[in-house]
């Protein structure tokens, strides 16, 4: 069954969350994987947004993490001051994020490009992602890859990654022990490496090269010992994501 | 209790606290009917130059019926706060570059610009890259606990995000270190606006509401703020309200107008009652590229017209709220 670049990173995004956990998601794709990974393997995986919806059964994508599904047979509909208040406490184990440019840290950018007084592009700005990537324990970033997005320096740091590397998150005040943790592209999957918390390839996504991640990284990239293949999305899963989780293709139709 | 470091963004408001309890000393305890127009309680207690805050989520639950009348009545110079905001922040900035404002002078910008999914605003965009407004970066829970701040009356409150990032240095917050454990933390100051609107399910004449879902940001908002503009659903009979007090999420005491305004979240979503209207909202963000004919929308279904309810009617009207409510129930 062919899919497209969206669907196989919505597919790897959903792999990564685990059952009985909880996570705290933002807009966009990473909607869609949570509800895929709820559809498929994480029937009781605990979904939380940041305006309040606390483990709801997502009956289709929301639009807004602030709509009504996002809150459909919850648990609680409650606050923003609620939710982060959870993830501060240390009960919210994932994030998932997106954003315009990341660099090799982990740290995002989704405030500006150029100047900050007089940008060429103003961005949203943190919303919530920048308490999310300080406070839940792991970090996660689904994003499409080419070199203006993986950047050597950001235009502007919104939300922290490993900020300088080893112990600077630490020194900043963010609470130990947390941190970005996968990236997932349209190329592959990585982690961090544990020496350098430096971005580290991990899998390549079928018919991808290594040169081609290159080209499409603007940092030194730092290559696992030893890259896997990532496995292609099953024709449960494409079946489950185009009728179920977007079948009005909000996400799945971008790019198109 | 040292501070380590600070951000450079200027204070877009005061925090003093006991300048907070003087003003909320004036602030009426009587019972009293507060129910009015929309056009009225705009004209009486929303100000050129105001610290203005919008309750809801960007298109969920939102008063844009108070939105719309700030525009009608070309209010200048308001200084917003961008906490989750979405659709209500492309209402609020419409008058600036348009020959109407400026509306928006300076914000304090958790999430502005962007309608999540959807995109980004064009006109947003051009008037935040056109280096005319002041814009003081936060988070949107650092901006909710600035809140939490204002509602309990004291200057700051510590937490534990913002902390390395260039979005601190654009704030206003500082770095302290805790004086009972020694560890970093973010303190952030007071927020006390002006004026605050928010849309809820149901009121009744003195103020006191109802709402369904989550409450995001505004039983903070409504506790912290000078003055507080309610728009409702329905209007219920105070009764109701005190046969289950339990359900009172915001008080009369914050209230200070009430305005019944049915579909008044549009083209919002409204939990229980309505969903958003997405084509209309597509249609919002296509027409804002070309800035004539945006200024021709805007005359149309905005600034052309006497008020929320015949907005309505221009939109789609009864046929179109009954779609959208069957959406909203997933039918």
């Amino acid at each position: 069954m062919s899919y497209s670049p969206i669907e196989l990173m919505i597919c790897c995004a959903a792999r990564e969350l685990e059952n009985g956990r909880s996570v705290a998601v933002g807009t966009g794709i990473p909607c869609a994987a949570a509800m895929l990974a709820q559809k498929t393997h994480a029937p009781d995986l605990v979904i939380m947004f940041e305006a309040g919806g606390l483990a709801p059964q997502l009956p289709t994508m929301p639009i807004s993490v602030g709509d009504s599904r996002t809150f459909h047979r919850a648990l609680m509909a409650s606050s923003m001051c609620e939710i982060m208040q959870f993830a501060q406490r240390g009960q919210v184990d994932f994030t998932f994020l997106g954003g315009a440019q990341i660099d090799a840290y982990g740290n995002l950018n989704s405030t500006v490009a150029g100047d900050h007084k007089k940008p060429t592009v103003r961005f949203p700005g943190s919303g919530g992602a920048n308490d999310l990537a300080s406070l839940c324990w792991r970090t996660m970033v689904v994003t499409q890859q080419n070199a203006r997005r993986f950047v050597e320096k950001l235009d502007f740091l919104t939300t922290p990654g490993y900020l300088t590397g080893p112990g600077s998150r630490e020194e900043a005040g963010l609470p130990p022990g947390t941190g970005p943790y996968r990236v997932i592209t349209d190329l592959g999957i990585y982690g961090y490496s544990s020496t350098t918390c430096r971005m580290q390839l991990q899998s390549l996504h079928p018919g991808v090269t290594l040169d081609q991640i290159r080209a499409a990284t603007g940092f030194r990239l730092e290559i696992a010992e030893s890259v896997g293949r990532t496995e292609i999305p099953t024709a449960e899963e494409l079946r489950i994501l185009r009728d179920e989780v977007d079948p009005r293709k909000y996400i799945l139709g971008r790019g198109q | 209790m040292d501070v380590l470091s600070q951000g450079q963004g200027p204070m877009l408001s005061d925090s003093s606290a006991n300048a907070q309890r003087e003003a909320f000393r004036a602030k009426p305890r009587a019972l009293t009917d507060k129910v009015t127009t929309v056009k009225e309680a705009v004209t009486r207690l929303v100000h050129d130059g105001d610290y203005l805050a919008i309750g809801g989520f960007g298109t969920n639950r939102i008063p844009a019926a108070v939105c719309h009348e700030i525009l009608r009545q070309e209010k200048k110079n308001l200084r917003f706060a961008g906490h989750t905001s979405t659709f209500d922040f492309q209402l609020i900035c419409a008058g600036n570059l348009l020959g109407r404002g400026p509306t928006l002078a300076a914000v304090d910008a958790a999430y502005i610009v962007g309608i999540e999914a959807r995109g980004l605003s064009p006109h947003a965009r051009r008037v935040m890259e056109s280096g005319t407004i002041t814009s003081v970066e936060w988070s949107n829970y650092s901006l909710a606990v600035r809140l939490h701040a204002g509602a309990m009356g004291v200057p700051f409150l510590p937490m534990r995000s913002m902390l390395g990032t260039d979005t601190f240095r654009h704030s206003a917050a500082k770095v302290i270190s805790c004086p009972f454990t020694g560890e970093k933390l973010c303190a952030v100051p007071s927020l006390v606006p002006d004026v605050a609107a928010i849309h809820v399910h149901e009121a009744d004449q003195f103020g006191n509401c109802r709402l369904r879902g989550t409450s995001v940001a505004d039983i903070e908002l409504s506790r912290a703020s000078k003055r507080v503009i309610i728009t409702c659903e329905r209007l219920i009979a105070n009764d109701e309200i005190r046969r289950e007090p339990w359900l009172t999420a915001i008080p009369f005491l914050c209230v200070d107008a009430v305005c019944e305004v049915p579909g008044g979240s549009y083209p919002g979503n409204m939990p229980g009652e309505y969903f958003s209207d997405e084509d209309y909202i597509r249609q919002w963000m296509a027409v804002e590229k070309d800035i004539e004919k945006y200024k021709a929308f805007l005359q149309e279904y905005v600034y052309g017209v006497a008020d929320f309810a015949e907005y309505l009617r221009k939109s789609g009207g009864a046929d179109r709220m009954a779609d959208l409510h069957r959406q909203e129930l997933l039918m």
